[in-house]
């Protein structure tokens, strides 16, 4: 059934002073182990017996920020029919098999990591992962589904072309970091997507598919033991190393102003911000702590207070921190009627001066902490998210003890530490927005369109 | 507990209070933390005439404060405490939730006891709210193609029928909505006796009681009137609708068919009482994933499209629609698409669903049940939209025994009586060439 929510769910909520004593909430997280297999494999576990399902998760690094330029699209096409057919089952008996067995499986591809998955019922588990060796280690790539996955892609790409929101990301990436791989669209462009071969998605498998770049967290109902044994029997046969990769370093400067693609809509939608911090950087928690004040905490960040709670002019406002590998971002988005999206912007960029001139009082810091703290382990409520936690924290390298350690961190960030890390991070001459509706009133260069 | 020893999907506890409110516990102690849900029996279906859009109005001021809560202070509470929380509106049910941890059960059920019965907003409060309503209904459906289709098709299934208005509402009932309307609507649906609470995490039902006797016992019980919702005459004509716009990029052809819902599958329809179940299966045959038959006739072995799915939603109170949607590939029409489709369909009411697909689509529905306690929300959200929605604990407890004695032939039964040519709106998505 449809439901309507109070609000878009983007990122997480904050609040100002209430209960005398913050709230640290850490013994929720759960006990994790590695496990190394006779093959000398790693994954890290949860093991819970307590319902009768298992959740695979794992993330080879690199991902479509490497497509070549002229095959822009191939490791959205090429995760797409991962599953579509290995060893000896075609697609639709491969498909037929997942199904029977009630499990899902499937690949995707982020800018920087190629992802895969599998949940099942324990009962099931054996076939279940089978199932995955055998599409990470003989895909077929058979034509039917190899035209069938681009026409899908191709149909998709013509579907963003009415989407506001996705062509105002496409245009903020496109300004923000002009030829970088990362203001690529991942999933192409048609000219490139009809170029794609069966040997271009066979040669993608053969580079990225590899066990010296794999991370691996598996939740549910399997023990040390078995998951052990289960790695070499479902990672043993990929290649030892996958095929080098660099990124070039992103760009450091954006370039600012306003950017506008006219489209008829009654509400203009806009991507907005700048160059951010890696996830390695020292600061990264304190632009944590200071972005879910300025616009991380839906409920209560000052541009939500200011922009919807004051003025009514957005459903939706956000801010939040995106640490890629070659580059961190600060990105956000907000949508309002046409005659308003220059006010809007007006508001936004006020904002960000002021959290860059004077940081954040004493008492929002402490609620953001209250907040970041004591929500954390309060999100890992299914074997899956767990799963998902798990290789975030490995690609990011953050360690074993890391759910022990991680609100130390939060705690740590003073109010001179945001005062120092907003100036050094928000830039209002570098504050860029990208806009795509007809908005009224608002100086701006104009496109035509974007490819 | 081994899945084995299980009697039913959650097993929970039942309790009512002399108020009339009805609460569910789930004892999940995988992690120390609770979901906290109250739902009240009152959705956009349960507005009055010509204020479409004041029940999901009055969810977003239930956030405004209280005679004793000023302005934010819930959320700010909630948040400062750890805790994560929304609330949603739909057809037949408006419902509000949070997640904390096991400690802090009590303050958000102080809280949501507390808006239950003191809610206090001001005009200079409810103003801006209208406007960000208004901004929402821009997101979600005027910059949205499609679903400005579906609204269009949602309205002629339903001519008179509240199912038939989109559950935000029309943008120029909600412009003229006023705070007097919002607390008309809290005042006649928002109480004890017509609410359900469902509490699920790591909590004994007897450390619960207490509390809820505590915050909620102490709210008295109001008289409600019953819920009466216009009613449509049986259907007789296929009907359509297109949108041709410029902003289309890619076409799409959907159906929708007037099927039976909660209150309708289990009393008015031949075939009842199994007519809800049988079409859950038949949804699944048809459209539940890559080997479904829409799936593998109009994209696999035809080729005509890049997508096609089939839906229906057991979940309404009243009627309730059984749904097709199909994307063609370049170079097929939206009309040979559209005529595809019902080859399949006609396919169907011809020749039957085979005892092996219904078997398998039998088994992937109940394994859900099993994947659907893998979260503390789905099973609060299951059992709470079945209660609110006049189904009981018992109901959903031997779901998955009833899809497991669904037969071929009630499949076969269903399909007839639903797929009907006077049950359907077609709705076509069409680009138009700018002019």
């Amino acid at each position: 059934m449809a439901l309507l929510s109070r609000r878009q769910a983007l990122a997480a909520m904050a609040g100002f002073a209430a209960l005398g004593l913050p709230w640290r909430g850490a013994d929720a997280a759960p006990r994790i182990e590695r496990v190394v297999s006779p093959g000398g494999i790693a994954a890290w576990l949860v093991s819970d017996r307590r319902i009768p399902v298992v959740s695979m998760q794992m993330a080879f690094r690199g991902g479509a920020a490497l497509d070549p330029a002229e095959k822009l699209g191939r490791a959205n096409l090429a995760t797409q029919l991962l599953d579509e057919g290995a060893g000896p089952y075609d697609s639709q008996e491969f498909q037929r098999r997942v199904e029977d067995i009630s499990a899902s499986l499937g690949f995707d591809d982020g800018r920087d990591t190629t992802g895969g998955w599998v949940k099942t019922l324990s009962r099931h588990r054996p076939e279940a992962f089978d199932l995955l060796r055998l599409a990470m280690t003989a895909p077929r790539f058979d034509a039917e589904p190899l035209e069938r996955a681009r026409s899908a892609v191709l149909g998709r790409l013509k579907r963003n072309g009415e989407d506001p929101d996705y062509l105002a990301g496409r245009l903020w990436w496109r300004r923000m970091a002009g030829d970088h791989p990362y203001a690529r669209p991942g999933s192409g462009v048609p000219r490139t997507v009809e170029k794609i071969s069966a040997e271009d998605v066979r040669a993608f498998a053969g580079e990225r598919l590899a066990r010296d770049n794999l991370v691996v967290g598996c939740v549910g109902d399997i023990s040390a033991g078995e998951l052990a044994g289960a790695l070499d029997a479902v990672f043993g046969a990929l290649p030892a190393r996958a095929a080098p990769w660099r990124l070039p370093a992103a760009p450091l400067r954006a370039l600012g102003g306003t950017v506008v693609l006219e489209r008829p809509v009654s509400q203009s939608v806009a991507s907005f911000g700048h160059v951010g911090i890696k996830r390695g950087d020292p600061d990264y928690y304190t632009a944590f702590v200071m972005n879910h004040i300025l616009g991380g905490g839906s409920f209560s960040s000052r541009l939500y207070q200011e922009v919807r709670e004051r003025r009514g002019l957005a459903y939706s406002i956000y801010t939040v921190l995106n640490p890629l590998d070659a580059g961190g971002f600060v990105q956000g988005g907000v949508a309002t009627q046409n005659a308003r999206m220059a006010e809007t912007i007006a508001i936004v960029r006020d904002q960000w001066r002021r959290m860059a001139g004077e940081g954040a009082s004493t008492a929002e810091i402490a609620d953001a902490k209250s907040f970041l703290t004591g929500s954390f382990p309060l999100q890992f409520d299914s074997t899956d998210r767990i799963a998902r936690l798990l290789v975030s924290i490995q690609l990011d390298d953050l360690g074993l003890d890391y759910l022990d350690r991680r609100n130390a961190f939060i705690e740590a960030v003073s109010g001179s530490d945001v005062a120092r890390v907003a100036r050094r991070l928000l830039d209002p001459a570098q504050l860029t927005f990208a806009v795509v509706g007809q908005p009224a009133g608002l100086e701006a260069e104009r496109v035509d369109a974007i490819e | 507990m081994p899945a084995s020893a299980r009697a039913g999907v959650f097993d929970p506890r039942v309790f009512t209070l002399a108020n009339g409110l009805e609460v569910v516990v789930i004892e999940d102690p995988r992690m120390p933390a609770v979901v906290h849900m109250v739902w009240y029996k009152a959705g956009s279906a349960d507005e009055p005439r010509g204020k479409s859009g004041v029940a999901h109005y009055l969810e977003h001021l239930m956030f405004k404060g209280t005679r004793t809560h000023g302005p934010g202070e819930f959320s700010r509470l909630v948040a400062v405490n750890g805790g994560r929380e929304n609330a949603f509106t739909a057809l037949d049910y408006t419902g509000y939730h949070q997640t904390v941890a096991r400690d802090r059960l009590e303050l958000v059920m102080k809280l949501e006891a507390d808006r239950m019965a003191n809610l206090a907003v001001t005009e200079e409060q409810a103003a801006p709210e209208l406007l960000v309503v208004l901004e929402e209904r821009r997101t979600r459906i005027d910059n949205e193609p499609g679903a400005q289709l579906d609204e269009q098709m949602r309205a002629i299934l339903f001519p008179d029928h509240p199912y038939g208005i989109s559950i935000i509402g029309r943008e120029h009932e909600i412009r003229a909505l006023t705070l007097a309307d919002a607390r008309a609507f809290y005042a006649r649906h928002y109480a004890p006796n017509n609410a359900i609470l469902v509490v699920a995490g790591d909590i004994a039902l007897d450390a619960l009681k207490p509390l809820v006797e505590k915050y909620y016992g102490a709210i008295p019980a109001r008289e409600l009137a019953p819920r009466v919702r216009a009613s449509d005459p049986p259907p007789v004509a296929a009907r359509r609708v297109v949108l041709e716009s410029a902003r289309v990029k890619r076409p799409s052809v959907h159906r929708n068919y007037l099927a039976p819902g909660h209150r309708s599958a289990f009393a008015a329809m031949p075939g009842a009482p199994g007519m809800a179940h049988a079409l859950e299966v038949l949804a699944e045959i048809l459209g539940g994933g890559a080997t479904s038959r829409l799936y593998a006739a109009l994209v696999v072995a035809r080729k005509l499209a890049v997508g096609a799915s089939a839906h229906y939603d057991s979940g309404a109170r009243d009627d309730s629609r059984f749904t097709f949607g199909v994307v063609p590939r370049d170079g097929t029409t939206a009309a040979e698409l559209e005529a595809a489709l019902d080859t399949e369909i006609a396919r169907v009411l011809d020749s039957g669903v085979t005892a092996d697909e219904v078997a398998r689509a039998k088994r992937r529905l109940q394994s859900g049940a099993i994947y659907v306690r893998d979260s503390l929300q789905a099973g609060a959200r299951t059992l709470g939209a079945a209660l609110a929605v006049g189904r009981g604990v018992a109901d959903v407890e031997s779901w998955p025994e009833r899809i497991g004695a669904v037969e071929v032939e009630q499949v076969n039964a269903a399909a007839r009586a639903i797929l009907r040519p006077e049950r359907s709106v077609t709705g076509l998505l069409l680009p138009k060439a700018a002019p």
